[in-house]
């Protein structure tokens, strides 16, 4: 399977909306080449702005250029986007609901080398937080390029999660729609449900391969959307498999995890078990051997899966 | 500036002033001593200098303010009433349950043109609208108003530096300094001096002014519109709790409402001030 970050579902998303919002404009902060709005860069200069290493000010200026009506994308990873300007996205964006759209690359520990300062693995529980904001966190390249392009005609604050590392495409461009706060179910079972986001996704779908040689009919669920989230999905799969695994590249603090809690105990109280980074930091090695080491991979997924089956 | 122009900006200050300590008195809590200090300028520029209309509030080419020391929303909400954008009367319902106008800008208020309270973020998001204007040639101003205590927020020189970068000639922020902050002098806490050089390093136009002189202030803004690629910063030296005799340079007086009493005491002064200037 070809694979390709999904970065670069951004930065090629953003010149594709710029073909149907010829009034987009793209702020970084002196990031370009690595959250890939160099890509947009190259083929708007005229549109691309970058603020310097200074996110807290990047994020109160696409604010005010929200104000005046125009759609504006602030870049920069994970760690800074939510992290350092987080109170400028809650009380600048957020408070007055303006259309800003976060996009925020190098999420997770699967950064790898750069080590624990850059790897963000709080940035949902952060986001989801904020009234008004909308949070996604795309599975693949296909995926990623489709959610910036549906910010054409989706209004608020949006945050947008993606990853640096090369990762599976296994949707189909042609044939994709994104729909934001859909969940989509990619595999269908009945034994348990894993639900996944982000880069998590194709891990999941490899773990559920697996574990149908082993004789259990686990079924796939991929939420890109984790606010506002899809309870109709979530409900039906605990009514449907009584038992649910969370796979996120995050903290199982605040995350899908906790997302997907909220609506089990409230609406249909099952077992949900949390794959994610367990209230530690990351450190620093090469993206696939942390993913490894974290669990944040199909054998760690098909191990707990059995283990919640009691098999 | 012609002396019957000034003779109105000084009735519609004290006007102002008397909105001000009305809501404050009625909320039972606000900050009279910031919102004095820039009531001048406020008047000025809704009364006066800026391309607003009430009726239309929301016009993509009126010129845009940004209080970005959002403490000072009583003065905001007064001259909004003032100038017509809603009832004078309203800002006795300030700060209360139910009210549009909440202790800090609020964007939802007519008139309000972003959402402030959060020291040090008004500035970026007012370098935001200058360069939106930039981008797509709108002939708009956007004026953007600082405390002496806020520029002691890092963001503050992070946007300093955005707005030089771009060359925002369409942007002018003043810094009310008025001297005093929470916790006493600015020069005490945290000394942000010397506030003009700073922003010269920066590469600003600096101009600085009183606060409370109607001319200094029109020849300042009559001096940023000449000015080409770069920003202008004035900087208008003020009296916190301005136009209140008990009030006036008195650190607690910052974050603190009247009581009856004190409440009586300003009004009379205020209202004997107004008479005074429409009887002359």
């Amino acid at each position: 399977m070809e694979k390709k970050a999904t970065r670069e579902g951004y930065g090629e998303g953003l010149c594709a909306l710029a073909e149907v919002r010829p009034d987009l404009l793209v702020l970084d902060a002196d990031l370009a080449a690595a959250t890939k709005t160099s890509i947009f860069k190259k083929a708007y200069p005229e549109k691309h702005y970058d603020c310097g290493i200074a996110e807290s000010n990047m994020m109160g200026v696409a604010a005010g250029i929200a104000t005046t009506g125009k759609l504006v994308f602030a870049s920069s990873f994970a760690m800074f986007a939510a992290g350092r300007a987080f109170e400028i996205i809650r009380n600048s964006i957020c408070y007055p609901n303006l259309n800003v759209k976060i996009g925020a690359t190098h999420a997770g520990i699967s950064v790898g080398e750069d080590g624990a300062t850059h790897q963000c693995n709080e940035d949902i529980a952060l986001m989801r937080s904020i009234p008004n904001m909308t949070v996604i966190n795309p599975a693949d390249f296909v995926e990623a390029k489709a959610a910036v392009l549906a910010m054409a005609d989706y209004k608020g604050p949006t945050y947008m999660r993606f990853g640096r590392l090369a990762v599976p495409i296994f949707n189909d461009e042609k044939n994709y729609k994104f729909e934001v706060g859909k969940g989509i179910t990619l595999k269908d079972g009945k034994d348990i449900t894993i639900i996944a986001t982000g880069l998590m996704v194709a891990e999941a779908m490899e773990a559920a391969a697996a574990l149908k040689e082993q004789g259990i009919d686990a079924r796939v669920i991929n939420i890109h959307t984790i606010k506002p989230i899809d309870r109709d999905i979530i409900v039906k799969a605990a009514k449907e498999t009584g038992k649910i695994i969370t796979v996120e590249e995050h903290s199982v603090i605040g995350g899908l995890g906790s997302a997907v809690g909220d609506v089990v105990l409230e609406e249909c109280p099952v077992p949900v078990i949390k794959i994610g980074v367990k209230d530690v930091f990351g450190h620093s090695g090469p993206a696939k051997d942390l993913l490894q080491q974290y669990g944040l991979c199909a054998d760690n997924i098909v191990k707990v899966t059995k283990a919640a089956l009691g098999k | 500036m012609d002396k019957k122009l000034e003779k109105q900006l000084e009735i519609d200050a004290v006007k102002v002033r008397i909105g001000i300590i009305e809501g404050i008195h009625e909320a039972k809590a606000g900050h009279p001593g910031g919102s004095l200090s820039c009531a001048d300028l406020l008047t000025y520029l809704y009364m006066h200098r800026m391309n607003v209309d009430p009726k239309n509030p929301d016009d993509p080419k009126r010129d845009r303010l940004v209080l970005s020391k959002g403490h000072g929303a009583p003065a905001l909400y007064a001259t909004l009433a003032l100038r017509g954008f809603f009832p004078m009367d309203e800002m006795k319902t300030l700060r209360k349950i139910g009210s549009r106008l909440q202790g800090h800008p609020d964007i939802k208020i007519p008139g309000v043109d972003m959402s402030t309270g959060s020291l040090g973020q008004g500035i970026s998001a007012a370098c935001g609208m200058a360069l939106s204007g930039k981008v797509t040639c709108d002939p708009y101003k956007v004026y953007a108003v600082l405390g002496d205590g806020e520029i002691q927020e890092g963001e503050v020189w992070e946007a300093a530096m955005f707005a030089a970068h771009y060359q925002l000639d369409n942007l002018v922020a003043v810094v009310d300094n008025n001297g005093l902050q929470i916790d006493g002098k600015v020069s005490e806490v945290m000394s942000p001096y010397p506030i003009d050089e700073k922003f010269e390093a920066f590469g600003w136009h600096v101009i600085n002014i009183n606060a409370h002189d109607f001319n200094e202030m029109e020849k300042a803004f009559n001096e940023a519109e000449t000015v080409v690629q770069k920003p202008t910063v004035i900087i208008m030296r003020s009296t916190k709790g301005k136009g209140v005799s008990y009030m006036e340079d008195v650190v607690d007086w910052h974050g603190k409402a009247p009581d009856d009493e004190q409440y009586e005491t300003a009004i009379k002064e205020l209202k004997e001030h107004l008479a005074e200037l429409e009887n002359n």
